[in-house]
């Protein structure tokens, strides 16, 4: 079961890479990827339990895949020290914004179609 | 001694050794602020000065994990089918806030970016912070940006989120678990998704589909922006 979770998930990376590399490298061969497996599990192509087990390792532990990258930063210490007051305001700010358009948007949309569909998610 | 401490497995069992580490303390303290990811970063940079260890030979050392990162992307589109299936009836209102959502966050983080001054690798670096951090990570390479920078920067856009949201999504009236779950998870991915979880479950399975949207939106997004300016 879970080589065959493998073998569907790099065989969609690598579907993913060539798609990306069709359309000009504009979006990342993993996000191609990935939208091409949620694309074969609507269309009923991949069996959900086929992938299931691999897919929740990979994404429950996640987070320890950042470290490397984040320790990056000791690499750049130097353009962080000129830059930290616009990175930090910048990180609030627009985060806090993004925050606040999608769910006004998303409570404004949902109380106006309530009456279409009534509380379907419970 | 130094070929051993700086050698691959010494490499991998520091990563993973500090993110336990990090996991343990966080299950003491529970605070946003001990996040495994902060209290690992921390350590190894820690552990890397002491020992006399270059980025390079970290980066060398490290580069299966990095691989790692293209799969979990992948498998991420089974998540969003998985929660994709708990909100039918609701996609609409769903994907239109996303989007929104994800456009602001990128169009802020540039104009903010000329206010600032930043330089344009600064700029591309900071653009798809409100990404989880495997997509937003290559999206920032792909962009002229630097990938150490957007790990930290989305890093603190999950914590700062995680802390201020629920307070704000209260100040402005915005109380449909709906629209709490789904700002959380556009603004601030996994880590806003965690602090969601606790809210509710409602909340909390919203706001794991807005990881997987938003990534999809930011990704497509970024490509037309930079092709704009």
């Amino acid at each position: 079961m879970i080589l065959k979770g493998v073998f569907i998930i790099l065989s969609f990376y690598i579907l993913g890479i060539v798609s990306s590399n069709l359309i000009g490298g504009l979006i990342p061969g993993s996000v191609c990827g990935m939208l091409l497996l949620f694309v074969a599990l609507c269309g009923g192509i991949v069996k959900p339990d086929s992938v299931r087990s691999v897919a929740r390792a990979l994404t429950h532990n996640m987070a320890v895949l950042f470290v490397p990258a984040g320790v990056g930063i000791m690499a750049q210490y130097d353009l962080i020290a000129q830059n930290w007051v616009g990175i930090i305001t910048i990180t609030i700010m627009c985060t806090l914004l993004v925050l606040l358009s999608t769910g006004g948007i998303a409570q404004y949309l949902n109380n106006r179609f309530k009456n279409n569909n009534i509380n379907k998610s419970k | 001694m130094k070929d051993i401490l700086s050698s691959t497995p010494a490499m991998l069992l520091l990563v993973i050794g500090s993110y336990y580490i990090g996991t343990l303390l966080y299950r003491r303290l529970r605070s946003a602020w001990v996040h495994p990811v902060a209290v690992a970063m921390i350590l190894c940079i820690v552990v890397l000065l002491i020992l006399g260890i270059d980025y390079s030979t970290f980066q060398a050392g490290t580069a299966f994990l990095d691989f790692l990162l293209g799969p979990t992307v992948v498998a991420l589109g089974y998540l969003l089918y998985e929660q994709l299936e708990h909100l039918r009836g609701r996609e609409i209102a769903i994907f239109v806030a996303t989007i929104i959502g994800a456009s602001v966050g990128i169009a802020s983080v540039v104009l903010l970016g000329y206010f600032f001054n930043l330089d344009e690798a600064l700029i591309a670096s900071l653009a798809p912070k409100s990404a989880t951090m495997p997509i937003a990570i290559p999206l920032s390479e792909q962009s002229g940006g630097l990938p150490a920078i957007t790990a930290v920067v989305v890093f603190l856009t999950g914590i700062v989120g995680s802390l201020i949201g629920p307070w704000l999504l209260d100040k402005c009236g915005i109380t449909h678990p709906i629209a709490r779950g789904l700002a959380l998870g556009s603004a601030s991915h996994g880590i806003g998704t965690s602090r969601a979880i606790e809210l509710g479950a409602i909340e909390g399975a919203v706001s794991g589909l807005a990881i997987g949207l938003t990534g999809v939106a930011i990704s497509l997004l970024l490509p037309l922006v930079e092709w704009m300016i």
